[in-house]
């Protein structure tokens, strides 16, 4: 039987809408960044061409190594934490007898739906030097007060915090689902041979769980070397710059800062490109230990 | 009795659990919700003792007001609407053109449809975010800068999505059921809607949810998007009462609040089927 005309060309038609989606909003954008990122553009005067001044001049600006510093700060502070908590609980919810194992589930859910700008809202006052709830602690036991967001550890811990927050119940669940393909037999065996809680943990949850931790450090890389929203609601007086004096300015805010706040789309894109070369670097580099760890594993 | 089955055959420890695991886990469950009822806490309360020491950790009797004040200061109605619009829109679009495309990789066959396929999953390693410059020079271009079709059609669908559809369409359903529809005449089309869409409706749904949960949180796009206070989305909204000259933190905390509360509603309704559609998602093993 021959199909019509029509039967044939469907498939086409049914996968086309991504395609399309992705070349006019994904794709170009991207190839067109580096374009832009060629020239003194201006989004309503002119533009120029100066060929790669613009990284010459980005390479030289303090600025921008400043808010390398913090995006790799930031990005360090919040996923090594995040990722070792959430292996932590999952291994704790891997119980068969666990009671009320889906009012746990689903509890770890609640930091995911709830929005970075309200996130950050909740925790810029908790953080806050004067009235900040976590100052009256610190204050209890003889300490502080702290002023978190003045400084740049603080203000990087803060944002820290609230990544890892957010997304450490999401990771907890990837982990889970991972933990309960592993036979119970292995658990039973090891606990028949007098392993306890942390030898099981040690010898048979780990090993497991390799791939979905390769690849839940990419994912929190790829989105840790991108955050925007949290340093811009932190500094309610300077927030382009996350402070006055750019204590946790991240790298897309840099971007933000000099495209759409100072109308410097050649220089935005140029840190776009930047961004762009660093997080396929790390991504590489991420690739490259994850293929060694599983070669030197006998 | 299959559940039973179901039950002892999934993997997990089966030792005792311990009573400090609880203990954990609670603490854990606190950690996760404190900051909401924190939100609350400084929302319903008065301005004045949001600025006292120490703080008042137990809701007071003001969020009315705070809530009059926040819809005084920004159009906040129109806020969450605008957030509903662009919300269901992705929510269902991203559900069903995902499952589409996932249906014409996992069970038709056309020339190219292998390489099709691995071009897309490469497209889940492109950071595309980082493009928002040329990105809202052609919304410029478009004229589509300050609307809400400029947030809903670049996320109308998904590589991450088709990966996802493909997958449970290939696992559920049976090639036998397709081919019997092709003998009676089905087309394609007809064999989607009235076949392979029914079938996979569950996680096709999973994906429709996490659609609209990204997109009603979403920030920076819309951020840039987004130019007048009757197209913000809430969180825009929540940006500009932080901003307003009304200078009150609960202001803010209540916007945040409000902003929140659909999220929450909806989430005790499907939160049990988006936890087991994520662990689903998962790759095991």
């Amino acid at each position: 039987m021959r199909d019509s005309i029509g039967e044939r060309i469907a498939p086409y038609a049914y996968i086309a809408p991504f395609f399309l989606i992705f070349a006019v909003f994904g794709l170009f954008p991207l190839l067109f960044t580096f374009y832009v990122a060629l020239f003194d553009w201006n989004p309503v005067g002119e533009h120029t061409f100066v060929g790669l001044d613009n990284f010459a001049r980005l390479f030289d600006d303090p600025r921008f190594w400043n808010a390398m510093r913090n995006t790799i700060g930031i990005w360090f502070l919040s996923t090594v934490p995040q990722l070792l908590i959430a292996l932590g609980i999952a291994h704790l919810l891997n119980h068969t007898r666990l009671r009320f194992a889906t009012l746990f589930r689903m509890s770890m859910l609640v930091p995911y739906i709830t929005s970075v700008a309200a996130t950050t809202v909740v925790f810029a006052q908790l953080f806050d030097r004067d009235y900040g709830l976590l100052n009256w602690v610190l204050h209890l036991i003889g300490v502080g007060p702290v002023n978190f967001a003045q400084s740049t550890w603080g203000s990087q811990l803060m944002i820290a915090t609230m990544v890892i927050w957010r997304w450490t119940g999401y990771t907890t669940l990837l982990y889970l689902a991972s933990l309960q393909a592993i036979s119970r037999d292995i658990y039973e065996a090891a606990s028949v041979d007098g392993a306890g809680n942390w030898k099981q943990f040690r010898y048979i949850t780990i090993p497991s769980l390799r791939p979905v931790i390769v690849f839940t450090i990419v994912t929190s890389t790829i989105g840790g070397l991108q955050i925007f929203t949290e340093p811009l609601l932190v500094s309610r007086s300077a927030p382009l710059t996350c402070g006055p004096v750019r204590q946790c300015q991240t790298l897309t805010l840099f971007l933000f800062e000099q495209g759409f706040g100072q109308f410097k789309f050649g220089y935005g894109a140029a840190i776009g490109v930047s961004l762009f070369i660093l997080v396929v670097a790390f991504a590489l580099l991420n690739f490259l230990l994850s293929t060694r760890i599983r070669r030197e594993k006998p | 009795m299959t559940g039973l089955i179901l039950r002892l055959r999934r993997g997990g420890r089966i030792d005792r659990v311990p009573w400090w695991v609880y203990v954990l886990l609670t603490l854990a469950v606190v950690i996760a919700v404190f900051p909401l009822y924190w939100m609350f806490v400084v929302a319903s309360n008065d301005s004045a003792t949001a600025y006292k020491m120490p703080p008042r950790i137990v809701p007071g009797g003001n969020l009315l007001h705070l809530t009059e004040l926040v819809f005084s200061t920004v159009p906040f109605v129109r806020s969450l609407i605008n957030s509903a619009v662009v919300a269901v829109a992705i929510g269902v679009g991203h559900g069903v053109l995902c499952a589409l495309a996932g249906f014409a990789f996992a069970k038709l066959r056309f020339p190219g449809r292998n390489t099709l396929f691995l071009i897309v999953v490469l497209t889940m390693t492109v950071p595309t975010q980082l493009a928002v410059i040329p990105q809202y020079m052609i919304m410029s271009k478009l004229g589509w800068v300050d609307t809400l079709q400029a947030l809903i059609v670049p996320g109308l669908a998904s590589a991450f999505g088709i990966f996802w559809m493909r997958q449970h369409i290939a696992s559920t359903v049976s090639d036998e059921l397709l081919q019997a529809a092709r003998i009676d005449g089905a087309n394609s089309w007809q064999i989607f809607w009235q076949i392979a869409f029914p079938l996979v409706r569950p996680a096709a749904f999973v994906l429709g949810l996490l659609g609209f949960v990204t997109a009603w949180n979403d920030f920076l796009w819309p951020f840039i998007i987004l130019k007048s206070p009757e197209m913000y989305t809430a969180q825009i909204a929540i940006k500009a009462l932080q901003n307003s000259y009304v200078v009150d933190l609960g202001l803010a905390m209540a916007g945040s609040f409000l902003a929140t509360i659909p999220m929450l509603i909806l989430f005790a309704f499907v939160g049990r089927r988006l936890v087991s559609g994520i662990m689903d998602g998962a790759f095991k093993g």
